[in-house]
């Protein structure tokens, strides 16, 4: 049912918007705004979304929600005075350096400036400067562009269920950050650029290696080798408003004038990992083994799991993901080809993802410290370089990809999209089993943006429940649902961006943010070219099958096993010392620790702890033994752990004084 | 109608019991353990009465009992005693002045010495409703405070307590009790004045899906310089659980907190041993009177932050978050504490509410004006003679308070100013002294009743200074989430302090409108949108002052070192060369034996010289 | 790395997590409790809180640093607390405050000193209004102090932890 109110005193018609900010822009007014952002929940706090009401006077816009009859004003001195006040006493204290900045032309703040008509600033400016945090391989931290929006501690909350930044302190010393004030790398961060996509100004941004590339390229000696992501495509064709199919082709001829030597899709790769994932997955199905098989491409998701979900990590799919995967084949298979060395090649992947640059530098993906992928850039970054090469992209002749690695499937290409992946899997694990043809490759089931997608497959009268998340904050809630037993599924695809890939923080910022229909039109970018491309699936792939007849012999074999597999660990959540008891005396004999990370905690650690803490006082041993509370050993899945001297020592709140009586009674006796 | 099968307590009984008790004990004295009174050493002299009385020497015809009981109000004639019997109110108390009170209860006697002196007449006043400060209040919502124990549930009985709660159950509706309340005209006490009745009415008319409501009661009293609640509190905590547990039945509330700022342990102490009592006594918690109505209190300690007293960052931290505001819509009435429709009223407010009852609406609307009925506390501090908590009906004026109740300004100094309702009221003036107190007329002239905060100022107190505290509070109390009051604020003081340092031009003056206008209008919250009243009434009524400030670099209160110059008068100085030894700076120049002299552009004004010359010649000009 | 001598202060963390249900709403109440414990909120046992009642660091740093009540810093043996609301403040409790800062060597933000004997804050109003200015000294409340009297106190409170060569 449409309802009725007016916008400067024209009527406008709505429904079920949010907020009568919604509905005054899709009437084609514009209201500015800093901290609303479409897919996030209402914080109200910068107030640049002011309008006057009739009766009820000034309102913020994005708070309010639309009422039959409104009369609404957007511009009214009292409205106008306030927009440009707050301007003004937010570049009072930012350091407003825009020529070099990184945002700079995308910026909100800026833009709001300029449009706002901000042409003096009479509060002076900022004096005091905190250091940045550059701790990790894919954001950056620069509090002294933060204007206090709340976007990204609402993005990693709401998105990512997950929590690493907030605020802390009050009034004028309100700041941002993670615990402690300790960098990303010391706390649970993961990388996924979430709170970076949802920043209005450069406060965070993602780590440049434009620089490091450009080094690179310069560089005669190198072979310098790219490969471009399936998700990529969709954002720039959309920016540059360009059929995606041809700006594929474009992108691939302006990074040779940029200097690249070699050119690969990424959506090769991925049809890579489906053979590898979907004959895993026929494994783990037959012997129902370790089920559901989670998918592992996404590095966000998979450092999640290992921060999170110790138990699980079994589950979690061995292969790499297509980047690396890519990245080994690179290292290992193209110096034979090229008739060159390892060494001599510089790998570079073109991701829509910031977790991307954390993941490529793993100690998984590295031998003789020579990483398998050297340099990640985002979608962003690579926008960037054609600027500042001078590439007149959208006019440049469309070119192809290289050989030998240079075809790909469709099933490769709708990786980029939130079910991509299961569609993909299906499609190949299909026929594995069956051993017949599968005619109708659409699974819309997989499609879409909802965070939570299930499909129940019927192969030959067996049935495959697959799930399909998106966000980690919908990965939780599915887990903790497996953990009741209240779902069972096959399989379980997990994307930690809205939407999958495309929707990734390395990708272009869309005009509203990060709305999901900017996402979905991506989405549905990929899915168009999946249908205008000759093959469909990935085992149909004519260099996939080479590559097997000529390198790996076939899906899980041994060599496919150390060049595109890998394994995980327990991860700590947050850097901190221990807790130290007694008296730390220096006669001590033994040092015990015990964990009382989250994991351990809810195995009893605290319990054996008491325990342990009492036998100690009974036998008199306060200056013999020195007890530390310790946070994680990253050895999550088998806690309660405990160290004794430096060993782990297995141990319950059952057996403690059993196991104190021959390791320490014995011992120090 | 409900009609109430088994009702576990009998109130009249309860009250006749109450009685005999009490005057079995013997013969009250009444002891101020308030804070003010504590501080002044009310428990050595409570201690004092306890020990005398058990002593056989000094046995009376009747037992002696005396009672800890809240602020009087008159905290600055600390420690009071009061004996009911004779109506005596003794001030200044000290322990060893007890002895000789005991002894004249056997002579019937009074102890001239101890009473209360009118400065006006010099006469020791004998009655305690004689003494003026007491005289004009009309005390209603502090009608017990310092009358009962506020430890004993038996003494609240003594006035009628929980009666009022006991008629609702029995013979109203919900709605009969938002229609009194509505009735009575009652106004939210917190600072805003919104009709009490029609929240309840809200609430009371809110949907849950699980019939969840809940009532809060607001104590945490954040005003720098306010102490009602906290009196209400910690003098007569059933009176606020017995409005509390109205309000429930009104709204169709099962549960409800009271938040307490931490400041205030006596307090917390106090409420939780009322609780106790009244749970124990089936007052409170399941089924009350038997009625079927049940009704939980909790108690939430505040952990220091101003802006919680604004009541979605309340709800917000009572949820266990940073006590951050947010925005309204939706309101609590339909959104509150965990999402369940929420009544919210001020301690003061739910303290009205029984007397209502019991009396009915019309005797309420006997006080106070037609659209604000009813008396309102106020804290009366500053440059005044009498200090204190008084209770007046709204409308009252500021000459009445400030002269009659208040004794006028200390010192025979003249009046300023006085500044209302605290960081979020206004500066008034001489101008405003016959104005009558209520919400509308002071929203009129900038200030506000707010949570009811008077400072009274004499012509000694620099008004650009007063504006300067008040931001300073507002600035570091703001919670940091918008804009215009985080940053805003911060700027108006950094103007501010320009002012007060003699760095401003007269241009800031229009620049500290400008942002004062776009914080009142722009903030998210209350705090924000009241932090520029301070400022902007004084730069109403006190502009020339700011002026004086930027133009001539002077403080006609004399109260801004930066505005006073140090000057040797020549012809007192001899010579003697001693300042320009002291002078940190070197300023004091000058030849032996004949007059020294002060170089402005060195002096950095830290007063070192002014008390260092035997023959007096340096001064301070302003 | 803190040095507990006392396991006991950490089981009564433990305590205190058990009587509050580990319930989020119980949060700041968890956190006064805690401080009474420790005097102050080390980090590592906000991270054991923040542990066990499952929710993130970020959000318990967040929830302590807002209160003004609650500090990550270990407080001093005696807590002066002057009262700067507006009652004092008209009677000069910024004096006051300056000779109590000057008297036991606090300069700039600081509000502890290095010897951990004095801690130094303004607080709003303690309700004494009528004895204004007022301080507060771990709990005990000093009416109408002047610069003079609180300098005789402060003397008083040194003697009864003395420093060497004091
Ligand atoms: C910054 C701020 C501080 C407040 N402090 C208090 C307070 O300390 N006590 C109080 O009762 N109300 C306070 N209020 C008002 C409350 O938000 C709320 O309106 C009030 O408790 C409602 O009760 P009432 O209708 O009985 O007045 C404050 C409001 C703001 C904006
Ligand atoms: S963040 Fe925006 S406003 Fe700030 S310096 Fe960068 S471009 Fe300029
Ligand atoms: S926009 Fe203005 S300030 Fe920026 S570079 Fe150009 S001229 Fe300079
Ligand atoms: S990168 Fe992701 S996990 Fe890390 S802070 Fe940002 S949103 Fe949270
Ligand atoms: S870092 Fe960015 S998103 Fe986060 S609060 Fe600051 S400006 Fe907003
Ligand atoms: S969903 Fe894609 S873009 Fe997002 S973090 Fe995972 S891999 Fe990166
Ligand atoms: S007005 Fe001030 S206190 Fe209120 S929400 Fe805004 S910043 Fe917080
Ligand atoms: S006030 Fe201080 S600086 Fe000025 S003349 Fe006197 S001693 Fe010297
Ligand atoms: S001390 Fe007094 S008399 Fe001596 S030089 Fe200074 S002003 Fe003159
Ligand atoms: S956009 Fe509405 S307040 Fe920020
Ligand atoms: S929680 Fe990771 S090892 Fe204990
Ligand atoms: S404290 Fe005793 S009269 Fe106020
Ligand atoms: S202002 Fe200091 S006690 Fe009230």
């Amino acid at each position: 049912m449409s309802k009725k109110l007016t916008v400067d005193g024209r009527e406008v018609s709505f429904t079920d918007e949010r907020n009568l900010l919604e509905v005054i822009r899709k009437a084609g007014f514009d209201v500015p705004t800093l901290c609303y952002r479409s897919d996030l929940s209402i914080y109200g706090a910068c107030r640049m979304c002011v309008v006057e009401i009739e009766g009820r006077g000034i309102q913020t816009s994005c708070t309010v929600p639309p009422e039959e009859g409104m009369k609404v004003t957007i511009n009214t001195e009292r409205t106008r005075r306030i927009r440009k006040v707050v301007i003004e006493l937010l570049l009072k204290n930012h350091d407003r350096e825009c020529t070099t900045c990184e945002r700079s032309g995308s910026c909100d703040l800026q833009n709001l400036s300029n449009k706002l008509g901000v042409k003096q600033l009479r509060l002076g400016k900022r004096e005091e400067f905190l250091p940045l945090d550059e701790s990790n391989p894919s954001v950056v931290r620069d509090q002294n562009k933060c204007i206090l929006c709340g976007a990204c501690i609402r993005a990693c909350k709401e998105i990512q269920g997950h929590g690493v930044l907030d605020f802390a302190n009050r009034g004028s010393n309100t700041i941002v950050t993670p615990a402690f004030k300790k960098d990303l790398s010391q706390v649970d961060c993961i990388y996924c650029g979430q709170c970076v996509a949802h920043c209005p100004t450069a406060a965070l941004r993602i780590k440049s290696d434009i620089d490091r590339t450009w080094k690179e390229i310069h560089n005669k000696d190198k072979v310098v080798v790219a490969q471009i992501a399936p998700a990529v495509r969709a954002a720039v064709a959309q920016k540059f408003n360009l059929d995606p199919q041809k700006t594929v082709q474009l992108i691939a001829a302006a990074l040779r004038r940029i200097g690249f030597d070699k050119v690969f899709d990424t959506s090769f790769s991925a049809d890579l990992t489906i053979m590898e994932e979907g004959t895993e997955f026929v494994t783990k199905f037959t012997e129902k083994k370790n089920l559901p098989l989670f998918t592992s491409c996404c590095p966000a998701w998979v450092r999640f799991a290992e921060q999170k979900y110790p138990q699980y990590l079994s589950h979690l799919s061995t292969c790499r993901s297509p980047q690396q995967m890519f990245g080994s084949v690179i290292k290992e298979l193209l110096p034979k080809e090229l008739g060159t060395t390892k060494e001599n090649i510089v790998s570079v992947s073109i991701m829509p993802c910031t977790a991307k640059k954390a993941e490529a530098v793993r100690p998984e993906f590295q031998t003789n410290n020579i990483q398998d992928v050297d340099i990640v850039l985002t979608t962003q970054e690579l926008i960037k370089m054609i600027e500042e090469a001078g590439i007149d992209f959208a006019h440049i002749e469309a070119e192809e990809f290289d050989s030998p690695f240079g075809l790909f499937s469709g099933a490769g290409v709708i990786f980029g999209a939130s079910g991509g992946v299961a569609e993909a899997a299906v499609r190949t694990a299909y026929e594995l089993i069956t051993k017949k043809k599968l005619e109708k490759v659409t699974i819309k089931e997989a499609r879409g943006i909802n965070t939570l997608k299930e499909i129940i497959l019927n192969i030959e009268g067996q049935e495959v429940k697959i799930a399909i998340v998106n966000t980690l904050i919908e990965a939780e809630k599915l887990i903790e649902r497996l953990n009741k037993g209240e779902v069972y599924y096959d399989m379980v695809e997990v994307m930690a961006c809205p939407g999958g890939c495309v929707g990734g923080a390395g990708q272009p910022q869309l005009r509203d943010c990060c709305s999901r229909s900017g996402i979905q039109d991506r989405a549905d970018d990929l899915y168009e070219i999946d249908v205008a491309l000759p093959i469909h699936k990935s085992h149909e792939n004519e260099d996939i099958k080479k590559l097997y007849k000529e390198w790996l012999e076939k899906p899980n074999s041994h060599s496919a096993h150390k060049l595109l597999h890998t394994h995980y660990k327990n991860r700590k959540r947050i850097n901190s010392e221990g807790l130290s008891f007694g008296k730390n005396s220096e006669h001590a004999l033994m040092n015990i620790e015990i964990c009382i990370g989250s994991c351990c905690y809810k195995n009893g650690s605290y319990k054996l702890m008491d325990k342990l803490n009492e036998l100690i006082q009974k036998q008199n041993l306060q200056d013999k033994v020195n007890m530390t509370a310790v946070f994680c050993f990253e050895n999550c899945s088998s806690g309660p752990n405990i160290k004794i001297n430096g060993e782990f020592i297995e141990v319950k709140p059952e057996n403690a004084e059993e196991i104190f009586n021959k390791y320490i009674l014995a011992k120090v006796k | 109608m409900n009609s109430l099968n088994i009702c576990q307590i009998n109130l009249a009984e309860e009250k006749e019991k109450a009685k005999t008790s009490v005057q079995n004990k013997g013969k009250r004295i009444l002891i101020c353990a308030g804070t003010g009174c504590v501080a002044n050493g009310a428990l050595e002299v409570y201690e004092k009465f306890a020990e005398l009385g058990a002593d056989v020497h000094f046995k009376q015809e009747k037992n002696l009992s005396p009672i800890k009981t809240g602020c009087h109000g008159f905290c600055e004639k600390g420690v009071l005693v009061i004996i009911p019997e004779n109506d005596v109110t003794y001030v200044k108390v000290k322990a060893s002045d007890v002895q000789e009170i005991v002894e004249s209860f056997k002579t019937n006697s009074i102890v001239e010495r101890l009473l209360y002196v009118d400065p006006e007449n010099n006469q020791a006043i004998k009655k305690s409703s004689e003494i003026k400060f007491y005289a004009k209040q009309s005390r209603t919502s502090l009608s017990n405070c310092g009358k009962v124990d506020p430890e004993n549930i038996d003494e609240y009985f003594l006035y009628d307590g929980y009666q009022a709660l006991y008629n609702i159950l029995k013979n109203n509706k919900p709605e009969d009790v938002c229609k009194i309340i509505i009735e009575s005209g009652l106004r939210g006490r917190g600072g805003g004045g919104f009709p009490t009745g029609k929240k309840w009415e809200f609430v009371r008319l809110a949907k849950d899906e699980n019939n969840k409501k809940y009532v809060i009661c607001n104590g945490d009293e954040g005003d720098p310089g306010a102490f009602m609640d906290r009196s209400i509190m910690e003098g007569d905590p059933h009176k606020v659980l017995e409005g509390m547990a109205i309000a429930a039945y009104a709204t169709g509330a099962d549960e409800g907190y009271i938040y307490v700022r931490a400041e205030y342990p006596l307090a917390i102490t106090r409420l939780r041993i009322a609780i106790a009592q009244a749970e124990e006594k089936g007052l409170l918690g399941k089924d009350i009177f038997g009625s079927g109505f049940s009704f939980k209190i909790h108690i939430k300690e505040g952990a220091g932050a101003f802006v919680c007293g604004e009541e979605t960052a309340l709800i917000a931290s009572i949820e266990g978050e940073r006590g951050m505001p947010r925005s309204k819509p939706p309101f609590p009435a339909h959104k509150g504490l965990f999402n369940k429709p929420t009544l919210i009223n001020n301690v003061e407010t739910f303290a009205n509410v029984p007397l209502i009852i019991l009396k009915d609406a019309q005797w309420f609307k006997a006080f106070g004006t037609e659209k604000s009925p009813g008396t309102k506390t106020f804290a009366l501090t500053g440059e005044i003679n009498n200090t204190g908590l008084i209770e007046v009906p709204m409308g009252a004026t500021l000459r009445q308070i400030i002269f009659d109740i208040g004794g006028g300004i200390r010192n025979n100094k003249k009046f300023k100013a006085v500044q209302i309702g605290g960081p979020s009221g206004g500066c008034l003036t001489e101008e405003h002294l016959d104005l009558p107190l209520d919400y509308e007329t002071l929203i009129s002239v900038g200030a506000m009743v707010g949570s009811g905060g008077l400072v009274v100022m004499n012509e000694d107190t620099c008004i650009v200074q007063i504006a300067r505290f008040f931001m300073n509070f507002t600035q570091n109390e703001s919670c940091g989430k918008c804009i215009p009051c985080r940053e805003g604020t911060k700027s108006m003081l950094d103007i501010l302090d320009r002012i007060l340092e003699g760095n401003a031009e007269l241009k800031d003056l229009d620049l500290l409108e400008e942002l004062a206008y776009a914080i009142k209008d722009g903030s998210l919250c209350g705090l924000g949108k009241t932090a520029p009243n301070p400022v902007l009434s004084t730069l109403k009524y006190f502009r020339n002052e700011y002026v004086e400030h930027i133009e001539q670099k002077k403080c006609r209160a004399g109260k801004c070192a930066s505005m006073k110059t140090i000057e040797i008068i020549k012809e007192l100085c001899k010579g003697c060369s001693k300042c320009a030894r002291i002078c940190p700076t070197s300023a004091i120049e000058g030849k032996i034996k004949e007059p020294y002299i002060i170089n402005q552009e060195k002096c950095i004004k830290c007063g070192a010289c002014l008390n260092s010359c035997p023959f007096n010649a340096i001064k301070e000009v302003c | 790395m803190i040095i507990i001598e006392e396991k006991d202060k950490f089981k009564k963390v433990s305590e205190i997590l058990d009587k509050y249900e580990y319930k989020k709403s119980n949060l700041i109440a968890i956190l006064q409790k805690t401080q009474a414990v420790y005097r102050y909120l080390p980090e590592e046992i906000l991270i054991y809180i923040a542990t066990t009642m499952n929710i993130s660091p970020a959000t318990v740093y967040g929830v302590a640093t807002f209160y003004s009540q609650f500090s990550l810093n270990p407080k001093g043996k005696f807590e002066i607390k002057v009262c700067d609301g507006t009652a004092c403040h008209v009677r000069g409790s910024e004096p006051v405050y300056n000779a109590i800062k000057n008297k036991v060597g606090l300069k700039d933000g600081k509000i502890t000193t290095d010897d951990l004997r004095f801690s130094v804050e303004t607080v709003s109003c303690l309700g004494a209004c009528g004895l204004a200015p007022v301080v507060l000294i771990n709990e005990k409340v000093y009416p109408q102090m002047t610069p003079e009297a609180i300098s005789i106190i402060i003397d008083e409170l040194k003697k009864e932890f003395p420093k060497e060569g004091e």
